[in-house]
Parts: structure tokens; sequence; C-alpha cells
């Protein structure tokens, strides 16, 4: 290069042959991007602070340990409006969960269903599982929540005449309400009876394996161990002297007293998030299903094994490659979506820390940011999963 | 082969039959009277211009397609809509197909065990000796613990021909084994299959490599509209094609 | 008997009785086996247990005039669609002033001719239009807010399904720049830039959307220099659109994975520098081959909007409220809700059928 003879280098050509350079131009990008960012941050939490000042507030999570001052109506741990922020919010934690938990369930139970009889033979029924996939994903989520929730509160009856399908199950527009079992004592029986169950069939499981690997016989291991799960803690309940009760509701006055109630936010809730995403996992379930090609059955038929053996040992765990990472982050989208908990008065996170909390304290940025930081651990929580089972179970070599 | 050795290993018992065989997908008739007998030690060789139902009549012999008229005999059962006839003569029956369909999620010693295992019930020890020596008799008993999308075409043909071979089948069906194969590959995959003919093993293969039809066949069979047109030994049937549409079959695949 | 045919002369016959017509159709498709036979008298249960009471409901005995919720229960025990008429206006255009409505459906109609040449390839003049759809965001704006002489309307005004496109088409427009950026600094091999975007995509989808809202209604004017203000409606936007812009850049992530390495190669081969390359080689193919995902995307955000009603705005669900709140209407919320449904069935439905074909058109490769 004839430019490096120059004594004196110009800045500006110096500048220029820099930028020029792949490798210099890369980290002059990176210092710029860097520079923009932290002055980006630096402006917003300079108007923060001024803002803040002009307000007279300070930022401060000493209000969690302040009472609450508000009601939570469905709380699995103790709580009443003396409690504190901070409980609170873990009563929303709690609630989020087991909404979403349950949602999880029955969304996969719907979505595999649905999913399954949309590629039925039967004409009538693949429609029906076609009409549902269609409505299901095309309306929206917080929409069928609403729907839901009026359909419950506005078609049910009251306590007083409220719908029984069986023997202290009552269905009315402040709650499903069903028996409540009541333990006694000697329940532990039946726990004791079903741990050892488990490790029975689980000792069966690997028992069967060997036996099958070194002999070739087949147990129907499936058959046997399900019988034992569920035999074995049956056993137990007569034997024990049926220590199980059931607290059935009674109406008293116009509600119920005793038993369990789902009220009518949960299930509404419940019942939109698992309707919503069971629609989209059952078209996940069809494209899983779909996606192994139909060469796999018949290369597994030829071979003579039969319908159930193929779904079982080729179908299913290709199927699942395929679909368990859209799976999980169906999972993901109904945790967020339970969110919207609170346009029906579900006391979830959003609802709890979120808005009652919120509101009160006028504290916006210290609520939010609790909000959104639980959120994001749940999401880190279970992306680091998925990455996990996709790492453990990417095909080799295709 | 000489001629001799050829016909050395055929017996008179009859593996397969199909008489007055017709077969349609919905209106569309594909299959039309089909008549064709195939004895023990037999290996036959079926050609025909796509979409002439070649791979239809012979899914039909493991019944991976059903036929509507006519019956089909595999070793003196006939096939209906019997579950338990059906899965005892997939048992017997061998097929390799044109994509080799081997299971991704396994490994090709896994592949090859499979069926011994689960339908033989064949302790899994056992399984995998078996299932070396058909590896080594297909010439990659180095390549049982890879998986089959690590492996080269030819490779992954003689993998499933191998575990094709594990279940010990008395007839092998194979639907254009060469035909998804590179070039260099296509000997590698012939020369099994001329080995296992050499061993006397009854085939029925769906293929245009002439000069493996001229080297292993029998009977040469050629199919046209669903229907067999023409059927002889393949010094005749090479030589003195009578249906003007084989003529004219032989001549376009011989020009390439 | 047979009848016998030289070779090569077999008639195509149709297939035996059996086989053939309605029967084959039934059978087939609905007593093939005992599964199926229980499977059809679930479905036929179902369907005679759910349908003839909906269509009672909704057809048989539904009032579609009266001036309140008591004439209507009055008149007949099915579903009160009377509402509807009622509000029809304020659920397709909110509190907008009536006499400038005519705003509003030209902006509705230019989009659709502005959408024309981007959705469809054989568009006459589809070069022209191209610019056209360029200019329509400026023009949208004026149209619907005012401004250049056209009489100033104020967002809150905004409301029904107004709102709702409004939000939705700004979200994915606005969206799409920043998605594209996103997702070539995520896959940029510079550290810094790489995880600037990773962060922010993350984060984004990590989070429900709904507390973006929040953050737009409690917190965004917290974070701007003090004395300026951004109403609602314009918050609400900004959040929507960087909420968008994250979903996308995964979206595009995804196109530019699938274009072939040797498109890379031979575009740096010519001698391009990356953003001449990006811009004429791999970005019109990656845009071209995810445009069914963005459409996806899109139809995610439009059904997403319905969220803003949280945090106070006046889309369908906002004027729903309000009507249910209006004692001449009060618990009609399944009529009005089962209405509001259909719409966005309709318009969802369309759009993924649309999205279907275009995924369809790439498979086959033309
Ligand atoms: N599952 C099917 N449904 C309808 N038609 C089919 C099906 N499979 C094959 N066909 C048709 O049957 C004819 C014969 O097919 P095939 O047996 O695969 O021919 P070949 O193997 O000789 O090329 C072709 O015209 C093909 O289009
Ligand atoms: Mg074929």
């Amino acid at each position: 290069m004839t430019g490096e003879t120059t004594v004196f280098p110009n800045p500006l050509r110096w500048a220029l042959g820099l930028w020029r350079d792949q490798k210099h131009r890369g980290t002059i990008i990176q210092i710029m991007a860097l520079v923009a960012l932290l002055l980006f941050i630096g402006i917003i939490i300079r108007n923060t602070a001024i803002n803040l000042q002009a307000l007279g507030l300070e930022i401060g999570y000493d209000f969690l340990t302040e009472p609450a001052n508000y009601d939570i109506n469905q709380h699995l741990i103790d709580y009443n409006s003396l409690s504190s922020h901070l409980r609170a919010t873990v009563v929303g934690i709690i609630n989020t969960a087991l909404v979403s938990v349950c949602g999880i369930i029955l969304a996969t139970v719907i979505g595999l269903f649905a999913g399954i009889l949309r590629l039925s033979k039967n004409w009538l029924v693949s429609r029906i599982m076609y009409a549902y996939v269609e409505f299901g994903r095309n309306v929206p989520v917080l929409l069928q929540i609403l729907l839901f929730h009026a359909l419950i509160i506005h078609t049910l009856p009251h306590p007083r005449a409220s719908l029984s399908p069986m023997d202290g199950v009552f269905l009315s527009n402040r709650g499903f309400y069903v028996p409540q079992p009541v333990l006694e004592p000697a329940a532990w029986a039946i726990l004791a009876a079903l741990v050892i169950a488990v490790a029975a069939a689980w000792w069966f499981a690997g028992h069967a394996k060997r036996v099958q690997e070194n002999t070739g016989r087949h147990y129907p291991v499936f058959t046997i161990n399900l019988a034992l799960i569920i035999g074995l803690p049956l056993l137990a309940f007569f034997l024990a002297g049926r220590p199980i009760g059931l607290d059935f509701p009674q109406l008293k006055g116009f509600n119920y007293q005793g038993g369990m109630v789902l009220r009518p936010e949960f299930t509404a809730l419940w019942f939109a998030l698992s309707f919503y995403a069971g629609a989209y996992i059952a078209e996940l379930v069809r494209a899983g299903i779909l996606a192994i090609s139909r060469g796999q059955t018949e290369a597994a038929y030829s071979l003579g094994l039969r319908p159930n053996w193929t779904m079982r040992l080729v179908i299913l765990p290709q199927a699942m490659r395929v679909m368990v990472p859209p799976l999980i982050s169906q999972y993901l989208g109904l945790i967020k979506d339970s969110s919207l908990a609170i346009v029906i008065g579900y006391m979830d996170i959003v609802a709890t820390i979120g808005g009652i909390s919120l509101n009160q304290t006028g504290r916006a940025l210290e609520c939010m940011s609790i909000t959104l930081f639980i959120y994001l651990g749940i999401s880190l929580g279970v992306s680091t999963v998925m990455n996990w089972y996709n790492r453990r179970v990417a095909l080799v070599g295709s | 082969m000489s001629a001799q050795e050829k016909s050395m290993s055929v017996s008179d018992e009859m593996m397969i039959e199909m008489n007055g065989v017709h077969k349609w997908y919905g209106q569309f008739h594909v299959l039309k009277n089909i008549n064709l007998t195939v004895k023990r030690g037999e290996r036959i060789v079926i050609c025909g211009p796509s979409g002439s139902g070649k791979s239809t009549l012979i899914r039909c012999i493991n019944r991976l397609e059903e036929h509507q008229q006519g019956e089909i005999i595999v070793e003196g059962t006939e096939l209906t809509g019997n579950l338990k006839h059906i899965e005892q003569i997939r048992r017997e029956v061998g097929m390799v197909f044109q994509h080799f369909n081997l299971f991704p999620h396994l490994t090709v010693m896994e592949n090859c065990t499979l069926a011994p295992i689960w339908v033989r019930h064949m302790p899994k020890q056992e399984a995998e000796e078996l299932a070396m020596n058909y590896l080594r008799q297909v010439k990659i008993p180095e390549q049982a613990e890879k998986f089959p999308g690590q492996l080269s075409g030819g490779q992954q043909q003689r993998a499933a021909i191998a575990r094709s071979l594990c279940m010990r089948p008395k007839v092998m069906l194979f639907d254009e084994p060469t035909s998804a194969l590179d070039p260099e590959m296509i000997k590698e995959v012939l020369d099994i299959m001329i080995e296992l003919a050499r061993d006397g093993m009854t085939m029925i293969c769906v293929t245009h490599e002439m000069g493996f039809a001229k080297t292993v066949a029998n009977r040469v069979i050629f199919m046209d509209g669903g229907e067999i047109i023409e059927q002889n030994e393949p010094e005749e049937f090479f030589a003195n094609p009578k249906n003007e549409r084989t003529q004219l079959f032989l001549s376009q695949i011989l020009q390439h | 008997m047979q009848q016998q045919y030289e070779a090569g002369r077999h008639p195509d016959l149709p297939p035996p009785l059996v086989e053939r017509g309605a029967v084959k159709w039934v059978r087939d498709n609905f007593f093939s086996n005992a599964t199926s036979i229980v499977l059809t008298a679930v479905a036929v249960y179902f369907l005679y247990k759910v349908v003839p009471p909906f269509v009672e409901w909704a057809f048989v005995d539904a009032v579609w005039d009266a001036h309140h919720r008591n004439e209507c229960r009055a008149k007949g025990e099915g579903a009160c669609w009377a509402v509807l008429r009622a509000r029809i206006a304020q659920f397709t255009y909110g509190f907008y002033p009536a006499h400038l409505y005519w705003r509003v459906n030209t902006a509705f109609v230019l989009l659709f001719i502005a959408l024309a040449p981007l959705l469809f390839e054989h568009v006459p003049g589809r070069r022209y239009l191209l610019w056209f759809s360029l200019a329509y965001p400026v023009l949208a704006f004026f149209l619907l807010w005012g401004g250049l002489g056209l009489e100033p309307v104020e967002s809150a005004k905004f409301g029904g399904f107004l709102l709702t496109i409004v939000i939705g088409v700004t979200g994915i427009i606005g969206s799409l720049p920043l998605g594209i950026l996103l997702a070539l600094g995520r896959r940029s091999r510079l550290l810094i830039v790489h995880t600037i975007s990773v962060a922010f995509i993350e984060f984004v989808r990590g989070v429900p959307l709904i507390t973006l809202l929040f953050i737009a209604s409690t917190l965004l004017n917290y974070f701007l220099p003090p004395g300026t203000y951004f109403d609602l409606l314009l918050r609400v936007l900004i959040m929507v659109t960087l909420f968008a812009s994250a979903y996308l850049a995964e979206v595009i992530r995804g196109g530019l994975a699938g274009i072939p390495k040797g498109q890379f190669e031979a575009a740096d081969s010519l001698g391009l520098g990356y953003w001449k390359s990006m811009r004429l080689v791999i970005l019109p193919q990656a845009l071209h081959i995810s445009i069914p995902n963005i459409v996806n995307t899109f139809i995610g955000l439009y059904k997403d909007t319905t969220l803003v009603v949280i945090v106070g705005l006046a889309d369908p669900l906002g004027i729903s409220r309000a009507t249910l709140a209006d004692s001449k209407w009060q618990g009609l919320s399944t009529e009005i809700y089962i209405a509001i449904a259909v719409f966005f069935f309709v318009s969802c439905f369309a759009m993924s059928r649309y999205s279907l074909y275009l995924e369809k058109k790439l498979h086959t490769g033309h």
C-alpha cells in the first residue's frame, strides 16, 4: 500500500481507512450501537428521575410489606385484606399457576382428541373438529374468555335452581359446586399404597424390559401397571375402612356451603384458555402426524408390525420431535394469555400486583417491574427446558 | 448366472398366486385381471411405463393396498380382510422401497432389530447377532450404530434390505430399489440383490435395470395400463418382444 | 364369468357395486368400523343437542327490532340483536364525528387499493400502485386525524372496528422495518448488536402484551422528557409496534434461514457490500418466503388489538362495555360478544385462507 508511506496521516483519511476495513468497521458499528444504547437508557433514567421528582415520588419496594387493603376471592394460601402486597402477589402467582397448569392439561387433552379426530376418516367428525379448530383459532382469546364468562353468568340458573347433573354437583351462575374429599387419619394408608404401587409399576416396567431383552417374552406392561396403580390404592381404601369421606355442598340461604367451588371467573378462564390453545394444539398434532411420511407406516407394516405397535414405536416417537417444541410455545402462550384474567376479575399476577396494588399505591414503576420480572422468569425457565429437550432429541444426520 | 443356475433353485411349491385380480382407486381401474403365479425360488422382474400399476401390483401382495376382485394367495393363505392372516403374510414377505423408508429416529441396528424383537419376540442379543450377520452380508457392519441420516443413499438402501432380511422372509418385494440412487451407488445395491438371488431367495423386483433382469430373472413381466401385457424368459423377452407396446417400451429404455 | 380380452385391450370397467357411489361413501365415512359408528352417533347427538337450540335462539326467536332490552324480552325468547342495530355506528366508528364518516370509509377503501399490489402479483399497473402503497400511511393519517385543511379529529374519538384496524395496520406497517433490523441484528456476528437484538426480542416475547399495554398507560409518560405528552392511543400504537416487531423479527429470521447459503456466497462474490447484498439479493427473497407468516403474525396482532379495552380504549369490546353499562341494554353480553366474535371470525378466517393460499403457492414454486 502506498498510503502507508505518508508521514503525517490525515485523520480523516485514517478514519475512512478504518471504516473501509471490514474488521474495524464492525468494531465501529458495535461501539456506536453501545453508545446509542447507553445514551438511550441514560435519557430514560434521567427523564424518569425528573418526572418522579416533580411528582414527589421515590422508587422503593418497601410498600410490599404494607397491608394490601383489598380482598381476593380465590386464595389457596391464607389471605385477607390486612395481608401485605407481597402476599397478594404470591396469591396472584399461585392463581396464575393454578389456571395455567389446569389450562395446559385440558388444552392438551382437547388438542390431542381434536387433532386425531380431525384426521379421522369419519366425515362428520372430522368436519366438526375442523369447525372447532377454525373457530378456536380465529376468534380472539379475550373474546372467548368473555363469552365463556357470559355463558356461565347468563345462561346458568341461580344457586337455588342450579343444575345437578349428578349427586353433589351443582352448576349455577355463582360457580360449580362439587363434593370435597375429606381425609380421615387412616387416609395415609391409601397414599402409601399409591406410592408402593407406583414404585412396583416402575420396577415391573424395568423387569419386563429385561425379560424381553433376555428371552423375547412380552408382558402387557401397560395393562398390568394400570391395574396396579388403580387397584392397590382402591384395595387400601376398603381395607382401611374407607377413610376418605366426601363433603357435599348444601344449599344454605342464597348459596352453597361446604364442598368445593370452582368460581365462574376461574371456570370461564380455564375453559376459554383451554378451548383456544386446544385449537392450536389440534393443528400441531395433525401436522405432527401428517409430517411422518406414509412410507414410515408402510415400512413398519411390511415388517409385520401391528398398527398399535407401529403407532407406538415408529409414528409417535417421530411425531413427538415435530410436535413438542411448538407445543411448548403454545403452553407459554397459554401462560401469557392467562394474564387476560383481569377482564373477568380473576385475581392473577397482573390483577394483583400489576393491577390493584399498582392503583392503590401509585407505584407504577415498582409494580410493573415486578410483574415483568415474574413473567420473564417463567418464559426463561420454559425456554431453557425447551432448548434442553430440542438438543436431546435432535435427529442425527438429517 | 447361467440359465441352468437360474432354474435350479426354483421348486414346484407355489409361493404367490394371483387369480383375476382387479383393483380400483375410486373410479380409476388400476389393475385389470392380473394372473400371476410365483414359485418358491423364482425371480420375477416387472417393468413397464410409469403409472402402469407396477407398484400397486406388488403392494397388493402384502396388502399395503387392498384389491377388490379376484384372489391373492400367499403361501397358501388367501388375503382377505382377516387381520391375523395379513399379519402372518407380512411377516413372511419382505419389502424394499424406492425411498428406503428407514426409521430416522433409530440407529441402523435398531432399525434391523425392531421387528425381530417386537414381532418375532426374539431376545435382544439374538436379534442383534442376527442383524449383524445381515449387515455383514450387505457389507455395512461398521455402520450399525449410525443413524440413517448419516449414511449415503446406497448404504441406506442396503440397510433397508438388511432390515427386511432380519425377518427371514420367504419372499422379497423390491419397488424400484435403485431409482432414487446416484449412478455410482446403483451397483452396490444391485450386487447385494444378485447375491440374494444366488442364495435362492424368491424375489419380485420392479426395476428398469435390464442388465440385472438378464442376470437373475427367471421371467420378465411387462405391464402397461394396469395389465400384464407380456411375460417371458429374459432372453426371449429382450430379443423377441411380441407385443408392439413392449417393443416400443424396450426401444425407449434401451436408447438411454 | 370373467370375460377374456386380448393382452392390452382390457377396457376400464367401473368398480363393483359395493365400491361405488353414495353407499360406499356413507360406509367409508360413517360406518367403516365400530369406532366410527360410535363417533358418528356421538357427533349426531352433539349436533342434535347444540344446533337446533342455537338456531332457534339466534334466528327463529330472535328480535331485531326493539328500543331496549325489555322490549326485546317482551317480543321473543331468543337473541336480542336489536342492540346491534341500535349501536352499529359506535361499533364501527367509535365516537368519530358522524359527518366525517366518509373520511374513514375512504381510508378503508384506499387501504385495499394500497394492499392489492403487495398481496397479489398480477395487478394491472402494479409498479405505480406500489408508490401509492408507500404513500398510503401518510394519506391515511391525514384522512383519519385531519390536518392539511381537513377538520382535525382527536384520538379519543376513535373507536370500534375503526380502532381495531388502525391499531392492527399501524402495528404491522410500523413493525416491518424494525423487525427487519432486529432479524438482521440477531443474525449479526457483531456481539453487541446481536446481544441487544436478542435481549429485546426475548424480552418482548417473554411478557404478555397486556403488561406492555400497562406500561404504555402507566409508565411511558415517565420515560418521556418532562412536558411532552403523548395521548393514550399514540402510546398504545408505539407499544403495539414494538411488540409486533419482536414477533416479526422471528418470522423474518425464519425467512432468512430459508435462503440457501449459495445466495449469500453469490452476493458476496459479486462484491456487493453487506447492506447492498441484503437489500438487493437476500431480503427480497427472505421477505417473499416470509409473507405467509407475516400474514399470520398480522392475524395474531389483529386479534390482540382487543386487549386495548383493558387500558380503556374504545375498541369493539370497549364499546360493548359502554353498551352493557347502559341500563337500556344491560345483560345482553352474549349477543354482543357473539356478534363481535363473528366479525373477527370472518375476517381472520379470510386472512388465514389467504395465507394458506400463499403458502401453497410458495411450495409449488411459482
Ligand atoms: N393412492 C392412490 N390413489 C389414487 N390413485 C393412485 C394411488 N396410487 C397410485 N395411483 C395411480 O395409480 C396408477 C398406478 O400407480 P403405480 O402403481 O404407482 O404405478 P407405477 O408404479 O407403475 O409407476 C397411477 O396412475 C397413479 O396415479
Ligand atoms: Mg412405482
